[in-house]
């Protein structure tokens, strides 16, 4: 068993930003139908134990893939550039980021509720978007540029959490 | 004389034994224990036909009883009674303070704070009455399929915690059953009307039980199931209904005093044969004279349904809440599955068929769908279908986090994620010289540490002192494939290694399992011996069996001619050993066996890895960036 593979090779898939997300589908489950310690229950215990490693691994590749954040961050990894947890970042990115809070804290304090969190929520997504089609760009070119973007999107990330918990308290539970 | 084999259709012949495999349905007011014969999962009954097993243990001065002879007895001598045990598993003693005062009994703490009931026959821990019950339901499958189980399933809630579900498979060890798999019990529901091979959307099981009332909402996802949203309200179900005729029943009477209890019981017990006739008779007479109460009348559907509207309104309600916290819409719910005998009742039937927009299954009996679904995944798992491509991915059904300043929840491994998994976080200390940490582990949504479940605490020590912030703390979580938690943690910076491995608090200790296990055995007939050695020959037949398979299938094409040899030279001394009387050598056999192919089976793992990624084109298509 080789564990040194990368997670795009766990899944034959080429080492790149943007993933096939339909194939990486079909794989993962083709993978677990194979590896799944369930398809062991009446196996030795080295067989059981083996199980267990690899669809912990198969699953952990497959939400690290799956989602574009934690992907990102993993490409990263790979071409040797790691995050810092609390980074020096432009003013400007900080100062739209505080600006973005203020604007949902006066969607918590306003009138228009579940219809502006909305719209809000829509406008991030559009930015995250934005900002993912930088990062794919900058990732050949300029590694410190990514390194700022992945970060930016961490910011965009909590800020999502953040709406989302707002929804369930205008919703009231 | 001759045996007749006989095997489902499409079923491989020997010279494999079918493996006798059971689905447990551990409920709070009955349980259920099921098993697939000749192709078909049915709930097995006990000598008088009754399939159904009161979850009520019963501890006399003269034994043990369990089910309908304890229920009896459940008014008389309710301190040594235990019904609803399924309610205090996993559960701390502060816990079950809140359960409120509808618990009769004498509790105390265990040592790691575990509830335990002051019995006539000595202190009892919920885990050791579950397991009665699960020994009772082995016993019973034992002597319908004739010979002891080699694996069960056993469904639980799909909100259970991580120490409700190893509570529960305590339980099972306890019993001396081996558990194949926990199972959710939603998911469950769903396999029994075979949903995991049919068309992919959302699936709704609207469970309406005697006391409690669950709706989950399933995704079915290339035959992966995934919980969405789980919802509901502990405090709802069919008693609700007849407590509800029970008051129309009074109230027409005209009685005004207060009801004393076994006034109360006695018309409950009406109220609820009054309910049952309602779902097949428009009408109902009755005539009622106990207790000082005296009526003489009629309940029609109608006015019984006015009487309980309410009721199932407010169980739609939480629909409503569970569909809008799985952010689905109505439309992509292509199935909704009726579980709970109080989903019987014909308005519950209507008013879910209207929210839902669809006709609810209910064609497999609602109080045994739960047990059918997990035989026939427990049927898979031991080996008796090695050709179904059925596979249950999991997912963990709340976050896992731990403790950090300030009295919050930091989240290491968020709800919804596919298991079995790992995840590590790294920490650091926080003062000059600090040589312990204290690492809480914590289950739940909520910010605060004091809104999640606690699981298990526990301090590292022999952090070499540093200044602060330049010791590496590791903790690593790792969550199997049921779901269940273990966690350990290191020191890494200067090589100075310290790991611990905890179990959930409340929950038992190993020494805690062993030394009730060899009570248990002092009470058994089989002496321990004898058990012993029946498991190891259990054990041994089955690496065998399994590594014999791996032979014939993938022998030639991964080994050399004398490493085959080699196995089949050991397979063969392991049959001698495991025909004598010696446990301790067949043990010991069964271990250098499974040693001795641990490449084999390694090779095995790989090729059949390498062949998913074999000739495969990669197509042009939309990419997610």
């Amino acid at each position: 068993m080789d564990f040194n593979k990368n997670y795009f090779e766990i899944f034959g898939l080429p080492v790149d930003y943007a993933v096939d997300l339909e194939l990486l589908g079909d794989r993962f489950l083709d993978l677990q139908k194979q590896v799944h310690p369930d398809r062991f229950a009446a196996g030795t215990d080295h067989e059981k134990r083996l199980a267990m490693q690899w669809a912990t691994l198969v699953n952990t590749a497959n939400e690290t893939l799956r989602s574009s954040l934690p992907r990102a961050i993993y490409v990263l990894g790979l071409r040797g550039v790691e995050l810092e947890d609390n980074p020096t970042l432009p003013p400007a990115l900080l100062m739209d980021q505080i600006e973005l809070r203020e604007q949902l804290e006066s969607i918590e304090d306003g009138e228009g509720g579940l219809k502006e969190l909305d719209a809000f929520r829509q406008r991030m997504q559009k930015t995250i978007k934005q900002v993912q089609a930088e990062f794919k760009e900058a990732l050949d070119e300029d590694t410190e540029k990514a390194a700022r973007l992945v970060y930016e999107l961490q910011f965009i990330s909590k800020l999502m959490d953040s709406a989302n918990r707002l929804e369930e308290k205008l919703l009231d539970y | 004389m001759a045996l007749l084999q006989i095997t489902e259709p499409g079923q491989a012949l020997d010279p494999h034994q079918r493996k006798r495999a059971a689905g447990i349905d551990l409920g709070t007011t009955n349980s259920l224990i099921a098993s697939v014969r000749a192709g078909v999962a049915e709930t097995l009954a006990d000598e008088q036909g009754k399939h159904m097993l009161p979850s009520v243990v019963r501890y006399t001065s003269g034994g043990i009883v369990v089910g309908d002879e304890a229920l009896t007895e459940a008014v008389n001598d309710p301190l040594n009674t235990i019904v609803s045990v399924k309610r205090l598993m996993g559960r701390g003693i502060n816990d079950v303070a809140t359960l409120g005062d509808q618990l009769p009994y004498r509790f105390s703490a265990t040592e790691s704070g575990m509830p335990r009931i002051e019995t006539i026959s000595g202190f009892v821990t919920p885990v050791e009455a579950s397991a009665e019950i699960l020994r009772y339901l082995a016993d019973r499958a034992g002597a319908t399929l004739a010979g002891d189980l080699d694996g069960v399933v056993i469904a639980v809630p799909a909100y259970f915690d991580d120490a409700q579900r190893q509570a529960t498979k305590d339980a099972a060890q306890l019993a001396g059953v081996n558990v194949l798999r926990l199972l959710n019990e939603p998911t469950a529901a769903a396999i029994a009307y075979g949903l995991d091979s049919g068309s992919e959307g959302v699936i709704a099981i609207y469970d309406l039980g005697g006391g409690t009332f669950d709706i989950s909402l399933l995704r079915l996802r290339k035959g992966v199931f995934e919980v969405l949203a789980t919802g509901g309200d502990s405090a709802l179900g069919g008693d609700d209904f007849d407590r509800t005729i029970a008051a129309w029943i009074v109230e027409q009477s005209g009685y005004m005093k207060p009801l004393a209890s076994e006034q109360l019981l006695g018309l409950m017990i009406a109220s609820r044969s009054i309910k049952e006739s309602l779902t097949d008779s428009a009408r109902v007479d009755i005539d009622f004279d106990r207790n000082g109460v005296q009526f003489k009348g009629v309940l029609d559907r109608a006015t019984f349904d006015d009487l309980v509207a309410p009721l199932i309104d407010a169980s739609i309600k939480a629909c409503l809440r569970a569909v809008r916290d799985a952010r689905v819409e109505i439309s992509e719910i292509h199935n909704v599955v009726l579980v709970g005998g109080s989903t019987r009742v014909p308005q519950v039937i209507d008013k879910v068929a209207e929210y839902f927009g669809k006709a609810p299954l209910n064609n497999v009996d609602p109080d045994k769908v739960v047990a059918i679904g997990a035989a026939v995944q427990a049927n898979v798992l031991v080996g008796n279908k090695p050709d179904d491509e059925m596979l249950l991915l999991d997912v963990l059904p709340l976050s896992l986090g731990l403790e950090t300043a300030g009295g919050l929840a930091e989240k290491v491994i968020s709800r919804n994620t596919a298991i079995p998994t790992e995840r590590t976080q790294e920490f650091t200390t926080y003062k000059d010289g600090q040589t312990a940490m204290l690492i809480h582990v914590l289950q739940g949504e909520r910010e605060l540490v004091t809104d999640c479940r606690s699981l298990a605490r526990f301090e590292l020590t022999g952090i070499p002192p540093m200044v602060a912030g330049a010791a590496k703390i590791e903790v690593m979580f790792n969550v199997d494939a049921d779901g269940l938690l273990s966690v350990s943690a290191r020191e890494t910076s200067t090589g100075t290694q310290a790991s611990v491995e905890v179990k959930p608090s409340y929950g038992l200790t190993d020494e805690e399992i062993t030394s009730m296990l060899q009570a248990s055995f002092e009470h058994a007939t089989k002496d321990a011996n004898q058990r012993s050695l029946m498991e190891a020959r259990v054990e041994s037949g089955r690496v065998i069996e399994a590594l014999g398979n791996a032979l014939a299938e993938d022998g030639a094409a991964l080994l050399m001619e004398s490493d085959i040899q080699t196995l089949q030279q050991a397979i063969e001394e392991l049959g001698r050993v495991s025909a004598g009387e010696d446990h301790l050598a067949i043990s010991e056999g069964t271990e250098l066996l499974g040693r001795a192919s641990e490449e084999f089976a390694s090779l095995r793992m790989d090729a059949a890895v390498r062949k998913v990624l074999a000739g495969r084109n990669i197509a042009e298509v939309d990419k997610d960036i």
